[in-house]
């Protein structure tokens, strides 16, 4: 069996019931991505496939066979970290640092969703064909990745300030 | 960028740092890293292991390795008093892959492990036999463990065992248990039952009176890493016999050895565990059955074993917090002055621990009342035992208390905020203790003044936005400082730098990057030129990440060790050395070096004074001097909540729409992770005012919430931006004049939110968590 992970085709034979979450951390010491509940209800395992976020404990590995899937090994490039990655290093977006992994790649994945003008829960006109990138959108976004330390302050203030900068303009509260 | 270098601080004095003397003394010297405007002491630092942490490469203890590993699941008892008559494991056994199942049948003989608080190297949760006979004491006791090669294979033979039991009677209802509550013999070491004066007939005579029943439910700590280990027996060179290798997710590494090395029966030497990772800890991260559980089966099979609870497991195996029962009566005349304060109730317990959760903690040195009684029973259940969890004690504790006090200021028809200041006492009112810092009234009103409480409306209900009524609530914070001993630091000084070492834990706290900080401006180098090495129970010493006493503990050790490195120094340098002749008490170190106080001409470089010795390295070890500091004061952080709260009239739902904090905790260190700190708990706080709650089913036992989906926590939508300040006076008894941060923000949380809800609506609500049912 073989999937493309971080860019790289990589091969293992495994159980039919292992999740993908599994194969990343037992197959492929890829244990960057955490496991927190096993059931979907944490998000510290959110890996991004194909661009698009989603629970890895949740997911078959076989069934992700061929997608791109990209882990929190994956955001760096050339020894750089990527944008929100320094911002959460900047604003204190994490103390512990294990549901970290998951919030990176959610936040990827949810300034993706920003960008394509998908409606959330707090969106006030899901006609609008644009989405205004503001504090309660994307607070809204990340509720999916629970934290117990408690950073979340920083986390928001991360990705605000991850979107302020491609924005040309402070993030409204 | 590396984190060492982002957010540096400008905030910089070059003076050199003297050695601290005996700041634990009435008469003694503050420790002058206390001083305001200490190079780098404060500094907003980000996190020294940060880089690690957001690319994956910070190894937590479930993603180690051993070649030839096997991986385990547990199968947890379904009753909670009896024994078991039947396993049958052939199902199981019969499974692809599986290596060994182990039960109370075949489990190897392991000594009974020595119980936190009750024996001096006791890090376990209670004091049950571990798999050694068929009696099951909880609803969730392990009883069999399955290895394979493989954690499908693990989990799926876990399923096919089956367990026939003979149950007998329980005591499961805390409704029932609580008519049979029993003192307990001691409460944290101290008395279970405190009286001054006779505040009975004090209360009895008060004009203004406030008596009222305040429950908690149980809490779980709910790290978001899952309790997991990697370990091995390995067989140490030359028949040297075998020793434990264990990567571990702990916050006491060293009482976690010693009481393995109990229950197996073998020297301590012959364990070794490291743990520079763990995904937050709030005081569950001891020692629990499935560590001992995963060595025994290790041992069993032959092979190295990984377990990783599972999020319904840790609910199983690790305890967390009790619930209470507390009533607290407050007497007070006309001008609000207490005359009794009364603060007594039952928490629930087993009989094979010693937590009872101290609930009247903060209530010995809050407020000045003429006449206190506080009192604690337990009751005894047949339950996993309860532990630690955040603020043991002054997180419920001060729910009761703090909403007594507003419940008062109402009837009074005074301000809260200035009930509390009338109160205020000038020594602690039950131990007599002069304070060693108590700024509580400061941080009240600059706390105030930012938050904009003077627009708080007098009558309940007076505040409307739509459908939302809008209230203010406050309440008092706090948490005792404390400094535990058998801290013992070592410091590695090369031409390069310094590496200090010390068996304590970084959870999440910042200990890393602030012990670097501490470090380095007391040493006089560059904070890149330090190593902080810990998390692991072969350094010296011993320090309990608990207690939030982990940064005065490594302060007290780091500070000994410099005394012992600037001596060694110093008997290095010969007759032409600027220093010959100097005392280490005339000695700072500054700039990479040692200098004379107050002669800049006199300075020799550490690398300077290495090289004429023909040394490469020196290396000292000393303990940190005994804590006469807490026999000489009252010693407590203080700080005042403010929140404003909506209460939706139509629905009852709660939203917190601002929390702020501010806070006296002597000298802060790093003010990023210091604040990161305050928010957690207050957060904590947040999830214990009106979400958190363990469900525990009166009938059979069993805890019916244990997951992420069913027992809530604070998300990201829930959380406002919370505001957080400081005084930043320094304690002139503690080391760097410091008190620890990581506990104190839960407190006063769930007060300042019930406050603010009958602020808004007028429903005072006494039971946590404040759900919306209770509102409607």
């Amino acid at each position: 069996m073989q999937w493309t992970i971080n860019g790289q085709v990589r091969e293992a034979e495994v159980d039919f019931r292992t999740s993908l979450l599994d194969l990343l951390r037992e197959q492929f010491q890829l244990s960057g991505t955490k496991k927190g509940c096993n059931q979907g209800a944490c998000g510290a395992c959110t890996v991004l496939v194909d661009g698009e976020r989603i629970n890895a404990c949740l997911a078959l590995a076989v069934q992700y066979q061929g997608r791109e899937i990209t882990t929190v090994e994956g955001l760096a490039e050339h020894g750089k970290l990527h944008p929100v990655q320094a911002a959460f290093v900047e604003h204190d977006g994490f103390q512990c640092g294990y549901c970290t992994p998951g919030q990176l790649c959610s936040a990827v994945g949810m300034i993706g969703e920003l960008e394509r003008d998908l409606p959330s829960a707090v969106t006030a006109d899901l006609a609008a064909g644009q989405i205004e990138w503001q504090r309660d959108e994307l607070r809204e976004r990340m509720s999916g990745n629970l934290c117990r330390c408690g950073a979340y302050n920083g986390i928001a203030d991360a990705i605000a300030a991850v979107l302020a900068e491609e924005l040309g303009e402070e993030i409204a509260r | 960028m590396s984190a060492l270098d982002t957010g540096r601080s400008g905030d910089t004095q070059p003076a050199g740092v003297a050695l601290a003397g005996d700041y634990w003394r009435p008469e003694g010297r503050p420790d002058p890293l206390g001083e305001k405007g200490r190079s780098g002491i404060g500094a907003p630092l980000s996190r020294v292991d940060g880089a690690d942490k957001v690319t994956g490469g910070a190894r937590f203890a479930g993603e180690f390795r051993f070649d030839g590993m096997l991986y385990a699941a547990l199968v947890y008892s379904t009753i909670a008093n009896g024994r078991i008559f039947g396993i049958d494991t052939r199902d199981a056994e019969s499974l692809d892959g599986v290596a060994l199942v182990m039960t109370h049948q075949n489990a190897p003989r392991l000594n009974t492990p020595p119980v936190f608080l009750r024996a001096p190297n006791g890090a376990a949760g209670d004091d049950h036999p571990i798999m050694q006979t068929d009696r099951v004491h909880w609803n969730g006791q392990p009883v069999a463990l399955v290895l394979a090669e493989t954690q499908e294979q693990a989990d799926a033979a876990a399923e096919s065992i089956r367990v026939d039991y003979a149950a007998e009677p329980a005591m499961t209802d805390f409704a029932i248990a609580k008519t049979q509550a029993r003192q307990p013999d001691n409460l944290l070491g101290g008395p279970a039952e405190i009286r001054v004066g006779d505040a009975d007939s004090a209360l009895a005579a008060a004009a203004y009176r406030v008596d009222a029943t305040y429950t908690t439910p149980r809490h779980n700590h709910n790290a978001i890493e899952p309790h997991a280990l990697t370990l091995a027996w390995v067989n140490e060179p030359e028949g040297e016999g075998e020793t434990l290798r264990i990567h571990d997710a702990s916050q006491c590494v060293d009482l976690a050895v010693a009481s393995l090395a109990e229950v197996f029966g073998i020297d301590i030497s012959r364990i070794h565990i490291t743990s520079p990772f763990v995904g937050g800890g709030f005081g569950g991260k001891t020692l629990w059955q499935h560590q001992i559980l995963a060595a025994a089966a290790a041992k069993l099979a032959g092979r190295p074993v990984r377990l990783a609870l599972s999020r319904e497991g840790v609910y199983r195996v690790v305890g967390g917090r009790a619930c209470t029962e507390q009533r607290v009566a407050l007497g007070a005349d006309d001008r609000g002055r207490l005359q009794a304060l009364i603060h007594s109730g039952v928490a629930a317990m087993t009989r094979h621990n010693n937590l009872p959760e101290p609930f009247f903690q903060a209530t010995k040195c809050l407020y000045a009342a003429d006449h206190i009684r506080l009192s604690i029973d337990v009751a005894d259940m047949h339950m996993l035992a309860n532990t630690f969890m955040r603020a043991p004690g002054e997180s419920v504790g001060t729910f009761a208390l703090e909403s007594a006090l507003d419940e008062l200021a109402d009837q009074l028809g005074m301000d809260p905020l200035e009930l509390r200041a009338r109160n205020e006492p000038e020594r602690d009112p039950t131990s007599g203790l002069a304070f060693s810092s108590r700024h509580l009234l400061e941080a009240a009103r600059a706390g105030a003044e930012r938050f904009g409480w003077s627009e708080r409306s007098a009558t309940p209900g007076g505040r409307h936005d739509g459908e939302w009524q809008i209230g203010m609530g406050c309440a008092t914070a706090t948490y005792p400082y404390m400094r535990m001993p058998g801290a013992v630091a070592t410091i590695t000084l090369t031409p390069d730098g310094a590496t200090v070492g010390i068996a304590a834990h970084e959870m999440g706290m910042g200990t890393a990057t602030v012990q670097t900080q501490v470090a380095a401006a007391r040493l006089g180098l560059p904070v890149e030129k330090i190593a902080f090495r810990y998390g692991d129970s072969q350094l010296a010493g011993s320090v309990l990440a608990g207690g939030s006493q982990q940064t005065a503990a490594i302060g007290g050790a780091v500070i000994a060790a410099q005394r012992a490195l600037v001596t060694e120094l110093l008997s290095l340098v010969d007759e032409h050395s600027p220093l010959s002749g100097l005392s280490p008490d005339e000695i700072e170190c500054r700039d990479a070096g040692l200098g004379a106080i107050g002669d800049g001409s006199r300075f020799e470089s550490y690398r300077q004074i290495l090289a004429s010795a023909g040394r490469s390295e020196l290396c000292v070890e000393a303990s940190a001097a005994e804590s006469q500091e807490l026999g000489n004061w009252s010693m407590h952080s203080f700080g005042t909540i403010f929140c404003e709260a909506g209460v939706n009239a139509v629905t009852g739902e709660v939203r917190i729409r601002r929390l702020l904090g501010s806070f006296d905790c002597g000298r802060i260190l790093n003010a990023k992770t210091a604040a990161s700190q305050f928010r957690g708990g207050m957060i904590m706080g947040l999830g214990m005012a009106l979400m958190e709650e363990t469900l525990f089913d009166a009938r059979s036992g069993r805890v019916m919430n244990p997951s992420l989906a069913d027992y809530h926590v604070p998300v990201q939508m829930d959380v406002p931006e919370i505001e957080v300040m400081w005084t930043d006076i320094p304690d002139p008894h503690t080391p760097m004049g410091a008190h620890g941060v990581g506990e104190i923000g839960i407190t006063g949380v769930g007060a300042a939110v019930a406050n603010a809800v009958y602020n808004a609506c007028g429903k005072r609500v006494r039971d946590l968590p404040i759900t919306l049912d209770k509102l409607l």
